[in-house]
């Protein structure tokens, strides 16, 4: 077993050996999932607090199922964007639950780089549930483990990523993993969608969905952020959907047993039309959510691992017992 | 009181010339060079040191009024003389704005009670906020040196044309900031590889060169004297010459910041690279220096902008920008001259001589009559900065840990040593004030 992360910041840290080893474990909790009784103990007395500054309905849930299956006490803290001010409340709320002696904090910030403050300032493992368009980590396993189980493998494979790149950190994450495992990355959108610089970061980039879906093995589309625009960046609704939306038509261009992904929410008939969002020949959209509690069980799982070992080196240090 | 440093390396950044020579300086005012020592002199053995006019830092923050915790005069001056600078030119940013010839009067005296000197611009518009102009007329009798919102930039077009028409019936010189604001509204570092990758709001480099042709427009239709504060991007250099070749009266600055440091240097989120502009790419920085060493950019500054942790210790996009530099800026720009791109002599033309000749200040030169404002330094020292060891009340450096060589040993203003460093670097060398 290979995996030495402290926090899960991102999957920029972590080798490939390491994605490797998280996503064999997953498989074992894809399977006690399904059990009718599905309790394990990796994280028996362990506490778990999940840090909300964004709103989020999925995500949070999927990470408390995660600890509540491996017996962690979970505990909620949703705090509302509006009640944030700035980040001092950031670095006090880090410090006032930190005195809480929690395990595992997960953390979702609406801003770039802020779990990787936060997780300066305490001394428990953190997992980053998403900071601003920088990473969302547990995101690109959960997409990775969701590949592999329907392709078999990450390498070698086509993957198009469509949509809102520029504001999406699920795209970022997942180009960094799929481009670590030597899969071949297309980024399709509007080029005001496109981060600058994507041109350096060794995917090709198409403005045309039709030549970026040709031959793709995976069709990951992404949510079009409405809540995150300036205001702007496309005509309207129906021309993004007409161009680049996800349809029998454009689908058909893909490999005839391309798999579609998508991170939830949909808006249907603006990023992807409700028939294929259902096809459950073509969507993996289902397993995805299945694949992400599993994925999250396993990374908190290794996560703890370390936190213990590290402890227990601490404690064996100062000559304590435990 | 008659001084006679000796057996040092002059600069002459007006002659261009960098050799050994001797220095006299008689009641505060530089009497002789290359003389014998007259009777009754102290003599100061520089070691074969190098001697320079001191520096002229235009664009410092210092805190006061409003935000003392984070500068005051004091701990400004202090710095400064550490660092070499004898002339701090200081920005009307503060909290409220210098737009007023009462609150300049206020700061003015404040200023008097210093070692070092210490001369003021004035916001250009009420409040900073880009609606009224000031009394352009009032200040510029108060003494206000130039006329600046600094990082605001004035988005009327028409009150910026206005301020202008009426600044140049003055002869008043007008700073300006380029950069076009909507495109950089929200913007914490430069459009690329490396703000992608790290998911960090940003802008394109484009934004300077399209604010310096807007500005430049307004200088050509109203004959203004006027100067870009920080040009940092290469796309804006171009522009810079044409205005020139035109016959602008036009000059141009830059920061140390932006010659010795790139935007992957913000590595992991590090909240102390978060500058205004933002942190550009290599290949901007090898043309700003370029742009030093052959004189299209004239000044240099370090821009110093104290910050306390509270308003760093935030989430990069919302960190305060800005970084301290008084005491990191002669060091700094060590590094130029160590890797071979700028003279010294070149580089102390675009430190004192040329923003004392833009701002109509005395200083910025050897010559006989030139008030002794005066740096001894070692370009060759080396230390690794320690950020708790400036002066500053703000510890807000980028250079926190860097190895840099360049040490200032002795600091004179008005033939005063106002700084002195201890040790076997500078037996000869008593400090007065600082140290």
């Amino acid at each position: 077993m290979t995996f030495r992360a402290r926090h899960l910041l991102g999957v920029e840290q972590l080798a490939p050996d390491e994605i490797t080893t998280l996503l064999d474990l997953a498989e074992t909790y894809v399977a006690l999932n399904r059990r009718t009784m599905k309790h394990g103990d990796a994280l028996e007395g362990l506490t778990q607090i999940n840090l909300f500054f964004e709103a989020s309905t999925r995500t949070q849930s999927s990470f408390e199922l995660a600890g509540k299956r491996l017996g962690a006490d979970v505990m909620n803290m949703a705090v509302a964007q509006s009640s944030v001010k700035k980040g001092e409340t950031l670095i006090d709320t880090a410090l006032t639950l930190n005195a809480m002696q929690p395990d595992l904090l997960v953390v979702r910030h609406p801003h770039s780089g802020a779990v990787n403050l936060l997780a300066e300032k305490v001394n428990c493992a953190v997992v980053n549930a998403g900071d601003g368009r920088h990473e969302h980590p547990t995101q690109a396993l959960l997409d990775a483990l969701t590949i592999r189980r329907a392709k078999g493998r990450l390498h070698r494979l086509t993957v198009a990523i469509c949509g809102d790149i520029a504001h999406s950190r699920v795209a970022r994450s997942n180009m960094i993993l799929l481009g670590k495992m030597e899969s071949r990355l297309r980024l399709v959108g509007p080029a005001t969608l496109m981060p600058s610089g994507a041109a350096d970061w060794g995917c090709e980039i198409c403005e045309d969905m039709r030549e970026g879906l040709r031959d793709a093995d995976v069709v990951m589309m992404l949510r079009l952020q409405k809540e995150r625009m300036d205001g702007g960046f496309i005509p309207s609704e129906r021309e993004y959907y007409h161009r680049w939306g996800l349809d029998a038509e454009k689908l058909a261009l893909a490999k005839p047993d391309a798999i579609v992904m998508h991170p939830g929410p949909m808006n249907r008939g603006v990023e992807i039309d409700g028939t294929i969002a259902d096809d459950i020949n073509r969507s993996v959209i289902q397993d995805q959510v299945e694949m992400g509690v599993a994925v999250r069980m396993a990374a908190m799982d290794l996560l703890a691992r370390n936190l213990r070992a590290e402890r227990g080196a601490k404690a064996a240090e100062g000559g304590v017992h435990v | 009181m008659i001084l006679h440093f000796t057996n040092a390396r002059l600069i002459d950044p007006e002659a261009l010339t960098d050799g050994p020579g001797s220095l006299t300086v008689q009641d505060g005012v530089i009497s002789a060079q290359d003389d014998d020592a007259p009777a009754g002199a102290t003599v100061v053995d520089c070691g074969g040191r190098y001697l320079a006019p001191g520096i002229v830092d235009w664009g410092v923050k210092i805190g006061e009024p409003g935000e003392r915790h984070k500068e005051s005069m004091r701990s400004a001056a202090l710095s400064a003389l550490a660092g070499g600078v004898t002339t701090i030119v200081a920005r009307p940013d503060t909290l409220p704005p210098i737009d007023t010839p009462e609150s300049l009067e206020f700061v003015t005296r404040r200023a008097a009670e210093q070692p070092v000197r210490i001369r003021h611009q004035a916001a250009l518009t009420r409040g900073r906020e880009g609606r009224e102009m000031v009394e352009l007329g009032f200040l510029q009798d108060a003494g206000a040196v130039a006329f600046t919102d600094g990082v605001r930039v004035v988005e009327s077009t028409k009150l910026l044309a206005r301020c202008m028409t009426y600044a140049r019936g003055l002869g008043a010189l007008i700073v300006g900031h380029p950069q076009d604001a909507g495109l950089s509204r929200g913007a914490a570092a430069t459009g690329g590889k490396f703000a992608s990758l790290y998911g960090i709001p940003a802008v394109s480099p484009l934004a300077e060169r399209m604010g310096l042709e807007r500005d430049l427009a307004l200088v050509e239709a109203t004959g203004v004297r006027w100067h870009a504060d920080q040009i940092t991007t290469a796309a804006a250099l171009p522009v810079l010459d044409r205005a020139r070749a035109a016959g602008l009266d036009v000059t141009a600055g830059t920061s140390i910041h932006h010659l010795t440091l790139n935007e992957f240097d913000v590595g992991d989120y590090r909240t102390f690279f978060r500058l205004t502009p933002p942190l550009r790419s290599e290949d901007d920085r090898l043309a700003l220096v370029e742009a030093v060493a052959d004189g299209t950019i004239d000044v240099i500054g370090s821009f110093h902008t104290p910050q306390d942790e509270e308003v760093k210790r935030l989430p990069f996009e919302v960190a305060a920008p800005g970084a301290v530099g008084l005491e990191t800026l002669l060091p700094a720009a060590m590094r130029l001259f160590h890797q071979g791109g700028v003279s010294l002599p070149r580089l102390w033309r675009a430190m004192s001589l040329n923003p004392a000749d833009r701002l109509g200040l005395p200083g910025g030169r050897l010559a006989v009559g030139a008030p002794a404002d005066l740096v001894l330094f070692d370009p060759h020292a080396p230390f690794v900065l320690d950020r708790f060891t400036l002066r500053s009340k703000s510890k807000n450096t980028p250079f926190d840990g860097a190895r840099m060589e360049g040490r200032v040993l002795g600091t004179w203003v008005g033939g005063r040593q106002v700084y002195g460093r201890g040790g076997a670097d500078a037996a000869e060398v008593r400090a007065e004030v600082g140290a």
